[in-house]
């Protein structure tokens, strides 16, 4: 509960509302009246549900991303606990009798029998097991993208820190939940993906055999592994997953939903459409079409064709096993990190060759996500609640950071695909593992100037439209003989999107005197705050000032004004 | 939750809504010294522009009837659904151009319920931006923090209830309460720790080329083992390996086991080449191997999928899953990839029929490394 002191005389918004309808309620809505008003009588609900009707939610197509996350999560579950009738989640062994007359008479485990019995013997299983699949492929793509959108935009920033850490362990589960998945029916394929998993927790330090002993109940692959992948997959991580995100978007609703800048559109208001009507119909009904689309894609484009690869068996080879898209990172690293990473000493090995990508690096990306909320305010010194959207270019060095960020981990996807290149593009493979290696370590760096110098040139090409309008093409010549290019006007509102955000500037550092006025030495941990401070800040761009803009037009040239200089004022403090 | 004001556009807000302490990013820049003399103005809301089924009741009309229609399709695509379930073949297949040849039924499901799904969805979203207004509206956000005196009031009462139940006047009861808490995690995570799986013991370090089965516990003792094919289980003849020639060997017995045939696969799968003498680098190898044929485990020493292509050309061993490339005339020495070891040789002979044997079993252990196996 919070109290707010508000002086606002709420009278006078209310005589703004949208006007009571004064006609009698239809026999329709008397009926819904009298049941709301069973359910009321007993819960009184209908404050609670009232409020959320007419709750506002701004629009922009970058604030469907999540929207896509949550109902492909939604579509997993429903279709999950469809195949959950007939999946065997069991290692033993059968032979196999079903229609798919290539595989009769083949030993395989239940898992996988089962599996092709949903998919030739169950009407309309083969659909939705593919929905399932798409779906959870799906969830995957939109929470990574989603997160995208919230990093760039800057929405992490205070008071959202907590949902960015909730975000990034629903991301992380999501993998885990889909890696479960993936084997669960134990064909060759996702069979020689928990034979590789075996291999990486084999490899943890000390503990590393009896850990895999623990988790696959005795030597790879015994039974044991199904079943509890199994009890994972469709009950404790679908159960975190959805606890979380029930917190995840309560948050949402308490906090209200950020927006982008735009007229009318303050740190304090939220521009949007209501529940009721608008965004129920929009947000419901984009709920069917991402299904329609899923089902569409399901339809026509085979995922996991599980039938053709077999039933698992240590022995056979799989040639190009790959897996699903979201691991693919995590497997390139296995194939940069070079061999002679693995040590012997004293009769003990540490296969530094295989941990980091196999062990270290999912956690670490997402512990590194997690914190960054956190790292930007200690640097930026920021305390002030944003609920106003930042332009991806207003802020040039997180973008650039966010950019590459983005290039290490692509150049890891592509590393996953190493083979699949030499082949394509004839080249040696060892060429392209070479390249690759020094690309994770180079194109970051790259990428975060390139991204740089992008978003600079665009808030200077904005700042430009604000001081001299929008070129038109249009070339005048005067009576005098001179000739200039005729400018249009901006209006207020078009202006008002390119000035809206903040100056920004280095925080300096400065001797501080305590209570007494005794000088407190400058720490180490000042001077480092101040240093990243500068690498934020020190070529920032600032927005045009009305002053700017009436120097400008006083002569008609103005270009000096281009760049403003450096405002000592100091936002962060 | 916040009390809830919802205005019309337009309005003109309050401006003391966050009080005197936080800034106002919308107003304006906080202006320090030297710092910027004014800022642009929020310009509010910009007019509303009606939309064409806003003005025009025959696009009105034309509005609800697109919306009745794509409310029309998804009732069609349920109806395709349901006849699809009831009246096509399950076994039925069709050629569909551009995908080839797939399940009927499949299909006519997929379609019928992406139709159904489809027609709701775009009909609704339709609906909204033609009909439902579009005039947007303003709610106020409020600071997240509660007042100081709700936190006050918070923190007094936690107080008050340590007071009332009186655990910092009686520390008996709250160590032996704390300790009571912290060990009551052992009974709900020992007996999940403790059952998960056996330990080990030598079980990594052995295959069931040391004698028979080398699960946890067991302590097999070594007999010369017959190379069989895998899947056919039929012994080797020396002479049935040309030069050139790779076979999948498994020691005999392993398929007739009635337990634990893969668990024991997973480690005795071996690779079984023929190269010319005179091309194999390392002593130890021709030693080792019969007449140019040699036998090396199949189980990677990266992360331990099958090895399995290979190159007759090169007498490269090339595995799928991240490509470690493995040497078999330098006695399958790691020469690319992300592998360190070389993968480790069965030592072999031939019995007194011709058929190649195991002379001993595997001198180290094989697949991915682990802490312990030296
Ligand atoms: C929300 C996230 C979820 C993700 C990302 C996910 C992912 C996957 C994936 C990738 C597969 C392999 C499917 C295949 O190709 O055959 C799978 C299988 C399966 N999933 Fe899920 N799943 C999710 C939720 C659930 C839930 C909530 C349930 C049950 C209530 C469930 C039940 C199953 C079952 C029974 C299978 C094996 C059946 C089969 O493969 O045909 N899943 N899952
Ligand atoms: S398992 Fe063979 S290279 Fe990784």
């Amino acid at each position: 509960m919070m109290t707010t002191a508000n002086a606002r005389p709420a009278d006078a918004l209310r005589a703004d509302d949208r006007p009571v309808s004064t006609r009698t309620p239809s026999a329709g809505a008397r009926k819904i009246g009298g049941v709301a008003g069973w359910v009321d009588d007993r819960t009184g609900a209908a404050k609670g549900v009232g409020y959320l009707m007419k709750k506002v939610f701004p629009d922009h197509w970058s604030f469907m991303l999540g929207e896509i996350a949550m109902y492909s999560m939604i579509i997993a579950l429903i279709s999950g606990a469809f195949l959950t009738l007939w999946f065997v989640p069991s290692m033993g062994h059968t032979v196999y009798d079903g229609s798919y007359a290539p595989l009769r008479g083949v030993e395989m485990s239940e898992a996988y029998a089962s599996t092709l019995h949903i998919s030739f013997d169950v009407r309309g299983g083969l659909i939705i097991r593919q929905i399932h699949h798409w779906a959870a492929l799906m969830f995957v793509v939109a929470v990574v993208v989603h997160m995208f959108r919230v990093f760039f935009t800057g929405a992490f920033r205070k008071p959202r820190e907590l949902n960015w850490v909730i975000g990034s362990v629903l991301a992380l589960l999501a993998i885990v939940e889909g890696f479960s998945g993936y084997s669960l029916p134990d064909d060759l394929l996702s069979g020689t993906g928990i034979r590789a998993m075996q291999g990486f927790v084999q490899t943890a330090p000390v503990i590393g055999s009896y850990l895999v002993y623990g988790i696959f109940g005795g030597p790879f692959p015994g039974e044991a592994i199904i079943p509890r992948l199994y009890s994972a997959h469709i009950l404790l991580l679908p159960a975190v997953i959805i606890g979380l995100f029930t917190a995840h978007i309560l948050l949402v609703a308490i906090q209200k939903h950020t927006q982008y800048p735009g007229p009318g559109r303050t740190n304090d208001n939220v521009v949007g459409f209501p529940v009721m009507p608008v965004y129920a119909a929009k947000a419901g009904g984009f709920f069917f079409i991402v299904f329609g689309v899923i089902a569409l894609i399901a339809a026509v484009i085979s995922i996991n064709p599980v039938w053709g690869y077999g039933p698992y068996d240590p022995s056979p080879v799989t040639a190009g096993s790959q897996p699903d898209w979201y691991m693919g990172f995590a497997d390139g690293a296995l194939r940069l990190l070079p061999g002679w990473l693995e040590f012997t000493a004293l009769g003990y090995t540490l296969s530094l060759n295989i941990m980091p990508g196999a062990l270290i690096l999912l956690p670490l990306v997402y512990v590194v996500v997690g914190v960054y909320p956190f790292v930007e305010r200690w640097i930026t010194g920021d305390d002030r609640e944003h609920h106003l959207l930042q332009r991806p270019r207003n802020a040039p060095v997180r973008t650039a950071i966010g950019m590459a960020g983005i290039t290490m981990y692509s150049v890891l996807m592509f590393a996953a695909a190493n083979d699949i290149m030499a082949i394509k593009l004839h080249m040696s493979i060892n060429d392209i593992t070479y390249f690759l290696r020094t690309a994770f370590f180079v194109a970051p760096f790259i990428v975060f100037w390139v991204t740089k110098r992008i978003c600079l040139s665009l808030q200077r090409a904005d700042r430009n439209k604000v001081l001299h309008q929008r070129e038109s093409g249009t070339i005048i010549r005067t009576p005098e003989g001179a000739f200039f290019e005729r400018h249009e006007g901006l209006s207020e509102y078009e202006r008002w999107k390119l000035v809206d955000f903040e100056p920004v500037a280095p925080i300096q550092l400065e001797q501080r005197v305590d209570a007494n006025g005794v000088e407190k030495p400058l720490t180490g941990k000042d001077r480092m705050r101040a240093r990243l401070s500068r690498f934020y800040f020190k070529d920032a761009v600032q927005p045009v000032t009305p002053a700017e803009l009436a120097a400008a037009h006083h002569d008609g040239h103005g270009h000096e004004a281009i760049e403003a200089g450096e405002h000592a004022g100091s936002v962060h403090r | 939750m916040n009390e809830q004001d919802t205005t019309r556009a337009g309005d003109v807000l309050p401006a003391e809504e966050f009080g005197a302490e936080a800034v106002r990013l919308d107003q304006g820049h906080v202006v320090g010294h030297g710092g910027i003399p004014e800022v642009f103005q929020n310009p509010g809301l910009p007019p509303h522009a009606p939309r064409t089924t806003d003005l025009s009741e025959a696009a009105a009309k034309r509005a609800e009837k697109q919306v009745a229609a794509l409310f029309a399709l998804s009732i069609v695509g349920t109806i395709v659904f349901v006849l699809a379930y009831f009246l096509v073949d399950i076994r039925a297949t069709t050629y569909v151009p551009g995908i080839g040849v797939m399940a009927l039924q499949h299909l006519l499901l997929g379609i019928g319920m992406a139709a159904a799904l489809l027609g709701i969805g775009f009909g609704a979203v339709h609906w909204a931006k033609t009909l439902m207004p579009d005039e947007e509206v303003v709610e106020m956000r409020h600071p997240m923090r509660s007042s100081d005196a709700d936190r006050a009031a918070v923190v007094q009462t936690l107080t008050d209830g340590g007071e009332a139940a009186q655990i910092n006047r009686r520390p008996l009861i709250k160590y032996t309460l704390g300790g009571a808490l912290g060990l009551f995690a052992v009974p709900v995570v020992l007996p999940v720790l403790g059952g998960l799986g056996p330990m080990p013991q030598k079980s990594l370090s052995l295959t069931f080329w040391n004698g028979g089965p080398s699960g946890p516990g067991e302590e097999p003792t070594f007999t010369p083992m017959r190379l069989m094919r895998d899947p056919e289980n039929t012994p080797i003849k020396a002479s049935d390996v040309t030069i050139g020639s790779v076979f999948h060997v498994l020691p005999e017995g392993l398929l007739d086991l009635e337990h634990g045939v893969l668990e024991e696969k997973a480690k005795a799968a071996v690779l079984l080449m023929r190269l010319d003498p005179k091309d194999i680098k390392v002593q130890k190898e021709i030693d080792w191997g019969h007449q140019g044929i040699v036998a090396y485990s199949k189980i990677c020493t990266h992360v331990g999928c099958p090895v399995g292509l290979y190159e007759q050309g090169t007498h490269h061993l090339l595995c799928p899953c991240h490509q470690s490339t493995f040497d078999v005339t330098q006695d399958c020495k790691v020469i690319f990839g992300p592998a360190k070891r070389a993968l480790p040789q069965l030592k072999i002979t031939v019995d007194d029929e011709g058929y190649l044997v195991s002379a001993q079993p595997f001198r180290e252990a094989v697949g991915p490394s682990f802490w312990e196996r030296g």
